[in-house]
């Protein structure tokens, strides 16, 4: 592949990063949209085009929903990039690796649509083999039409949780329990939330039938769950899981242990490049800073969808659609009456999409112990280092996240700190009695994706041509 | 090394089967498989061990985000198992600490 130039290039097809290609595409503007996976529709919509399970009822309607969009975004002009993993991006261009080798694309506009991760759920024994996200479930039934080994808990709090405790019903994967950490008291905070939830009555009602579901099914859901803990065997396979529950302690023999304490923006792209970040005390996460259209700090860099702020893939779809709006708009297609007159009724539908998530996001804010673990809690899986390590160098000044890598190697792995980055900001700053935002968060650097010399190389005669026209002007 | 704790195949859409070899073991996948999912589907692991403890792991986000499921794929070290589908005659093998830097034949 040569340099390439295009008016739009889009990271993510998710529904987010779909509907903006399409809408962009059918302006008549010059896209690329690049995806780590094969086939398109991100992680909720993944492998959606061909699914591997025969039981459509397993995953249900809202999984099904996004063969519309993924046929929409076949069937529109765009280049594709499938399996391309980006690692550096820029103001103005982007470098990507795809079977093992390296491009660089320049562009008018960026759009971001890189979605969200899991949040960390560290507490003790998460590192062991067999204790595996919510989300990698789905994952597995989505492309595989995998059902974990059994037997099975599921822990943690939020939608997801439910969510993949139905399916496992549905796929007649024996539920043991669902051990639920939304700590009592958040329900009654959630009620101050009360009017934007019955706005958004369509997502409360799921709920309750995901709960009726499980009820029917005879899974045991209990409430209040603290110090979870999970166990290994001789072999360092997980064996079970213990937990307290009004003041007892309670063991359950497991195989698989699914957790979830709800999602996250995947914010190492737009951090590597520079953008604007801010701490989300409702979401309790970093968000990238962007005004109403999804532009970022950096002008014609936008970012739509879960990346830029969790709401679920309906609002990623329409996200993606008014960034469109404002690209298209950008580049020169449409005038700025044309451009707000498409985007209002983007933003009602938005509107009704995101009001139920001031209750969300105030009811299943995760539990003070994933957010503060025990000191014995390995925070950073790569580097293996403690939440009483982190304490420890805190204590003895180190000030920020940056600094920590350097005390503890904390977030230096493989990971780059997506798994510890949040908790290793929030002990800090817990030991400093700091707010968050002024501890910070890593510094991400590229490459963001692991990318080795041979493909670095495959770069090298146009870096050196550069290299050398460099040397010749001075 | 083949545990009782493998994931178990649903009834699912029809797709081609793929060969893989891993630590030397044939396994049967299912085209458009992970690499990571098809070593779980064939109940093996753990996928790698820690380079500072040397403690076990295995694929715990299967959407690139974790690199819990490090593994050498077709000789290359450090390659992430989920983000890979499985290809006939794959020779995959778990991945025990850091890699090895291989020497430069110079």
């Amino acid at each position: 592949m040569t340099e390439s130039h295009y008016d739009l290039v889009i990271v993510g097809a998710g529904p987010a990063g779909m509907a903006a290609a399409i809408d962009s595409a059918r302006a008549g503007l010059r896209v690329a949209l690049l995806d780590e996976q094969q086939t398109a529709g991100g992680q909720i919509y993944r492998r959606v085009g061909s699914p591997a399970l025969r039981d459509r009822k397993i995953l249900g309607p809202d999984y099904y929903y996004g063969e519309k969009l993924v046929d929409s975004f076949q069937r529109c002009s765009i280049d594709h990039i499938r399996g391309a993993s980006v690692w550096e991006a820029e103001a103005d261009q982007l470098c990507f690796s795809v079977d093992g080798g390296s491009h660089r694309l320049t562009f008018d506009a960026l759009l971001l649509a890189t979605g969200a991760q899991e949040r960390p759920v560290p507490f003790p024994g998460w590192t062991a083999p067999g204790v595996m996200t919510c989300g990698s479930a789905q994952i597995m039934f989505k492309t595989s039409g995998l059902a974990p080994a059994v037997p099975v808990v599921i822990a943690g709090s939020g939608p997801l949780l439910l969510l993949v405790a139905c399916q496992l019903v549905r796929a007649g994967v024996p539920v043991e329990a669902v051990l639920d950490t939304t700590p009592g008291s958040h329900y009654r905070e959630a009620l101050a939330e009360l009017g934007g939830a019955l706005r958004g009555w369509r997502y409360l009602l799921k709920g309750v039938r995901l709960l009726a579901e499980l009820r029917q099914a005879g899974v045991p859901l209990i409430k209040n769950v603290r110090q979870l803990q999970a166990l290994t065997g001789s072999d360092g396979q997980l064996e079970r899981v213990e937990y307290s529950h009004r003041g007892r302690r309670y063991s359950r023999v497991c195989k698989t242990l699914l957790v979830h304490q709800g999602v996250v923006p995947n914010v190492q792209l737009s951090r590597s490049m520079g953008l604007e970040h801010f701490w989300s005390e409702q979401q309790q996460c970093w968000l990238p800073r962007c005004d109403l259209w999804g532009e970022s700090s950096m002008a014609g860099i936008y970012i739509a969808g879960d990346g830029g702020g969790i709401g679920g893939a309906l609002a990623a779809e329409l996200q993606g659609r008014l960034s469109a709006c404002a690209i298209i708009h950008r580049l020169g297609r449409i005038n700025q009456g044309e451009r707000d007159e498409q985007a209002r009724g983007l933003r009602r539908q938005l509107d009704q999409q995101l009001a139920i998530r001031p209750f969300l996001d105030r009811l299943y804010r995760p539990a003070a112990e994933f957010l503060h673990p025990a000191d014995e809690t390995l925070v950073c899986r790569c580097e293996e280092v403690s939440a009483g390590e982190i304490r420890r160098i805190a204590g003895q000044g180190c000030a920020g996240p940056n600094q920590a890598k350097a005390f503890s190697r904390a977030g230096m792995g493989p990971c780059q700190g997506r798994l510890c980055g949040l908790t290793v900001s929030q002990l800090i700053a817990e030991v400093h009695q700091l707010p968050i935002e002024e501890v910070g968060y890593y510094r991400v650097r590229a490459p963001i994706k692991p990318v080795t010399l041979g493909e670095l190389a495959t770069m090298a005669p146009q870096s050196s041509h550069h290299g050398a026209g460099e040397v010749a002007e001075k | 090394m083949a545990s009782d704790s493998a994931f178990k195949r649903l009834p699912a859409n029809p797709a081609d089967a793929v060969e893989i070899w891993v630590e030397g073991q044939a396994v049967t996948a299912r085209a458009g498989d992970s690499v990571a999912a098809a070593v779980l589907a064939a109940g093996l692991g753990p996928t790698r061990t820690t380079p500072v403890s040397g403690s076990p792991r295995a694929p715990y986000c299967m959407m690139g985000v974790c690199f819990e499921c490090l593994m050498e794929i077709d000789g290359q070290p450090n390659t992430q198992g989920c983000m890979i589908l499985v290809t006939d005659g794959m020779k995959v093998s778990f991945q025990r600490g850091a890699r090895d830097i291989p020497e430069c034949s110079a």
